[in-house]
């Protein structure tokens, strides 16, 4: 649980109005980063909606021993940058130290919107939205992708090969045989990339499901814990892979539009002249790295870290993986 | 043998209780996890149904390919980790006939248990397996 005193007093810190903290809930479960919702009362003014952001069971807790993932400290030092390149991004209020009462972590205001697919993707009221949306998320990219290096905290590198070797690794590991992804593996052996391209700052899970969507379109960019450095095209190649269009399978990008208004939208707010190949390569190696994932929660189950129904499920999907990755090598999609 | 109701009928009938009966009493987290349940218990329900033909016939296609006779008792698990070994060193590719077809025809199988919604299989559904590259031309 969350000490609310501790929580009451840093708000107190930068929200010296507040007059307490109300409706505290947590909206994401599991070992990953906890993340909390709650409203701040300030007496006439209306409450304030935040979020608390921290590492598993607060203080005392583990950040995890994930390398892939960025820590807290840099993830909310990632959104201050991505607020100042004009990234829609919750605002980070206060960054929490690591020997406090509340843990490692930090809080950041709370963005009003939708973020579940099913229903941006479909209910009217966001017509107007989906309709730029591709353009728009074009553009957001350009701006992600132009951080300055020299501003960033220390994140990993990975171009093409080292990413898909990362899956390769991880996918070894479960020890179950499947032929599709060892194609896939040589398809995308073959035709990796030249590393060629200055590593920018990567968002690593930039699709539908981590974008807060209101009627006017993208309101906050979520979910940076996989930020990284790496290719440009990692980020629009995710952006594509069939998952991501909750069904919408008719708009390849994120279910709601076209490549050609995503790579518009980047090319005229300043990213770099688009390779729709070297995105579509990244989109059959993010094919490949969402059926690994689906295998590894496989493995998250069987570790006994987490027993719940969703998490052993979800290792049926790796079939929608594999589907999508023979498809691809056909050149179909 | 065992009597009647089948395994396939149970596991239907649990599946119907938690969809139609307790998803409705549910809120939240607990009514997500009635849906996933629900949802994990036709999966295993159109196992039970199709896996048996399933994988007779994903087993006879293996013993083909890996050029095996018949009558050979690998399970399947090691006839595709020894496809899998055929591909990684290039023996087997993209290029060997049947591959492809075997490897679209057993994905289709899978995702008729595990996602029969999904839209990629719906799209497969409607298309013909992707071909092997053209031989090349023998000359001469």
């Amino acid at each position: 649980m969350v000490d609310i005193e501790a929580l009451a007093g840093t708000v107190r810190g930068f929200e010296p109005s507040s007059r307490g903290i109300d409706g505290l809930r947590r909206l994401t479960g599991g070992a990953s980063q906890e993340t909390w919702s709650f409203d701040v009362l300030r007496g006439e003014a209306p409450p304030l909606g935040l979020i608390l952001r921290r590492v598993p069971g607060g203080a005392g807790g583990s950040p995890g021993a994930d390398p892939r993932k960025a820590s807290l400290a840099d993830e909310a030092g990632l959104l201050g940058l991505a607020a100042r390149a004009g990234v829609p991004v919750p605002k980070v209020l206060a960054v929490l130290p690591p020997d406090g009462a509340l843990g490692a972590g930090y809080l950041m205001s709370r963005v009003e919107g939708e973020t579940i697919p099913r229903r941006f993707l479909r209910e009217p009221r966001f017509a107007a939205a989906r309709a730029g949306l591709a353009r728009q998320c074009g553009e957001i990219l350009a701006r992600l992708h132009s951080i300055p290096l020299a501003d960033l905290p220390p994140l990993r590198i990975a171009p093409a090969a080292i990413e898909l070797e990362d899956y390769v690794r991880r996918h070894r590991s479960y020890g179950w045989p499947k032929p599709v992804f060892e194609l896939a593996i040589r398809w995308l052996r073959e035709r990796a990339p030249a590393d060629d391209i200055t590593p920018v700052l990567v968002h690593g899970d930039f699709r539908s499901g981590n974008l807060m969507i209101d009627e006017q379109g993208v309101a906050a960019v979520l979910d940076w814990e996989l930020a990284h450095l790496g290719d440009p095209m990692e980020d629009l190649g995710w952006m594509c892979v069939n998952p991501w269009r909750f069904g919408m399978d008719q708009h390849p990008v994120g279910g709601f539009g076209s490549r050609e208004d995503l790579f518009a939208g980047y090319e005229a707010a300043g990213g770099m002249r688009v390779d729709p190949e070297r995105v579509r390569y990244w989109q059959v190696l993010g094919t490949l790295k969402w059926g690994v994932m689906c295998a590894g929660m496989l493995a998250v189950f069987r570790s006994g870290e987490d027993r719940s129904v969703e998490r052993v499920a979800i290792g049926r999907r790796a079939s929608e993986a594999a589907i999508d990755l023979l498809r691809l090598m056909a050149g179909r999609d | 043998m065992q009597d009647p109701p089948s395994a396939a009928e149970l596991v239907r009938a649990v599946a119907a209780f938690l969809r139609d009966e307790a998803l409705p009493a549910l809120e939240g987290r607990n009514a997500y996890l009635a849906r996933v349940s629900a949802n994990t218990l036709e999966i295993v329900a159109r196992e039970i149904e199709a896996a048996p033909a399933a994988d007779v016939a994903e087993r006879a296609r293996l013993l083909a390919l890996l050029g095996r006779s018949d009558d050979d008792d690998a399970t399947l698990v090691q006839l595709n980790a020894e496809l899998c070994r055929h591909i990684e060193t290039g023996s087997i590719g993209a290029d060997t006939p049947g591959l492809l077809a075997h490897l679209w025809t057993t994905t289709l199988a899978a995702l008729a248990v595990d996602q029969p919604g999904y839209s990629g299989y719906r799209r497969a559904l409607e298309e013909a397996p992707p071909e092997n590259p053209p031989a090349p031309t023998p000359d001469g």
